[in-house]
């Protein structure tokens, strides 16, 4: 391929990302609260299938990791298991609180948080739980980071 | 001749040239419609182009268990035999070879189902093994009516030729034949309340959980294929295509295809997904009693009766 050719493939696929962000959704420990905050996001009010964002149900297809809650023991593995199964490039998104502080759940024995000690995380939304407008504000600009790894795989993870 | 036409069908229309973008356009109309009866402003229309472009960019993770020219090879037959199907299907009337022959043309249509289930079993997750288990299941389920429709056609029209049944088919026996397939669609393309084995946040993904990246494109791909080929082989049915100029054909087909899409998507949006013992006994019912007129309407037109 040439460089005028892999120039137009790289935007091709650079815009398709920024299209089409599909999001995995991990409950790890959390009180359901920042849940129902992300699950609003796909109501009529909100819609952001209108920016080609939807839920999926398999880690495999996704491109954002949502997490929510403060990593409870049990759940730890399951993340550290989700997180190696979502295919690169990917973006991980703290949602709420507790992904990034453990909030009131913090000093726990069974809390191994916060999120970015187990996994690299891009955006942090914080609120507890987050309004669906800062949710979604957040997921922009995870997709934003998403559309800007240009190489699969190249990020470097910590 | 015969070649050229054969490769024309295969790589321009309704072969890939016009399957491609319609797929997508088939997919996108069903996401769109969705939305806008849903109150949502939906997905552009483009969307499943974008998200298939996205995943062919995609790298695979890294799996422990994998059967990886298997599991590659699975999505791209199923794309291939529906490309068959649309390379097949006489849009302008006339038979030119095997094109058009029924049997095969239903033989193609059965792959993609064929190659979901196996995948299912394939990839090893207990989740595509529920979901590829349901898909059998209603495969066997559906494949009833509908073959007992078809049959139906072709015992009334005397004939295994798609374009001769098009042509010759009574109406009698056209109407209940095309209502019963008509009916399974909603089945053949995992909608709902049919949508039992990939039940979305039911069992994750059902037979596809496993499949990621570009293997998770093709199978979009061969989905958006399927689409176009399910309502192209019931354009073709419903069209009596040899008594119109070529381009007449075409428009029909066309059309007929797009209302079939938008009609699949408001009963999806309308209902709720059934239970599999629902499902079955729905299509084991009222479908195949459906199928049964059909059947009686045919046998009774042959002898002249009708």
């Amino acid at each position: 391929m040439s460089q005028v050719e892999r120039g137009i493939m790289l935007r091709l696929v650079e815009r398709a990302r920024r299209r089409s962000a599909w999001l995995f959704h991990l409950n790890a420990g959390s009180c359901n609260g920042c849940d129902i905050e992300l699950v609003a996001c796909l109501t009529p009010r909100y819609d952001v299938e209108q920016v080609g964002i939807k839920l999926e149900g398999s880690p495999r297809h996704a491109d954002v990791l949502c997490v929510t809650g403060p990593i409870t023991r049990t759940t730890r593995e399951a993340l550290e298991t989700i997180y190696a199964q979502v295919p690169d490039p990917k973006v991980v998104v703290a949602i709420g609180s507790c992904g990034a502080t453990c909030n009131v759940f913090a000093g726990s024995p069974v809390i191994e948080g916060p999120l970015d000690h187990i996994v690299p995380v891009d955006v942090y939304v914080p609120g507890c739980p987050p309004r669906p407008h800062s949710i979604i504000d957040g997921i922009a600009r995870a997709i934003g980071l998403l559309a800007e790894r240009r190489e699969a795989g190249a990020e470097v993870n910590r | 001749m015969t070649l050229l036409h054969s490769l024309i069908a295969l790589l321009v229309f309704p072969g890939v040239l016009y399957a491609l973008p319609m797929g997508w356009l088939m997919l996108g109309t069903e996401r769109k419609t969705r939305a806008r009866l849903q109150g949502r402003i939906g997905p552009p229309l483009t969307q499943p182009f974008w998200d298939l472009v996205k995943l062919l960019a995609k790298s695979p993770a890294a799996r422990t268990v994998s059967d990886a020219p298997l599991l590659t090879s699975l999505p791209l037959l199923a794309a291939a035999s529906m490309l068959g199907v649309l390379a097949m299907l006489p849009v302008f009337g006339g038979d030119r070879g095997f094109a058009g022959d029924l049997i095969l043309v239903i033989g193609l249509l059965e792959m993609p189902p064929l190659c979901l289930v196996l995948a299912g079993y394939a990839s090893r997750s207990i989740y595509g093994e529920v979901g590829a288990t349901r898909e059998a299941v209603l495969m066997i389920a559906s494949n009833v009516p509908f073959l007992a429709a078809v049959v139906a056609m072709a015992t009334a029209a005397d004939s295994f030729r798609v374009a001769t049944i098009a042509a010759a088919t009574p109406w009698v026996v056209r109407v209940p034949a095309l209502l019963t397939v008509v009916l399974c669609l909603p089945v053949k393309l995992r909608l709902n309340p049919f949508s039992l084995a990939n039940a979305e946040q039911e069992l994750l993904a059902g037979p596809l959980t496993e499949f990621d990246g570009p293997r998770l494109g093709l199978w979009e791909l061969a989905h958006s294929l399927e689409w176009v080929g399910l309502t192209g082989f019931v354009a073709v049915l419903a069209w009596p295509s040899p008594s119109h100029a070529a381009a007449v054909n075409g428009i029909a087909f066309v059309t007929i295809s797009l209302l079939l899409v938008i009609f699949v998507t408001v009963i999806a949006s309308a209902t709720a997904r059934i239970k599999i013992k629902q499902a079955t006994r729905l299509l084991g019912t009222w479908v195949t009693a459906l199928a049964g007129i059909a059947l009686v309407a045919a046998i009774l037109a042959r002898k002249g009766g009708l």
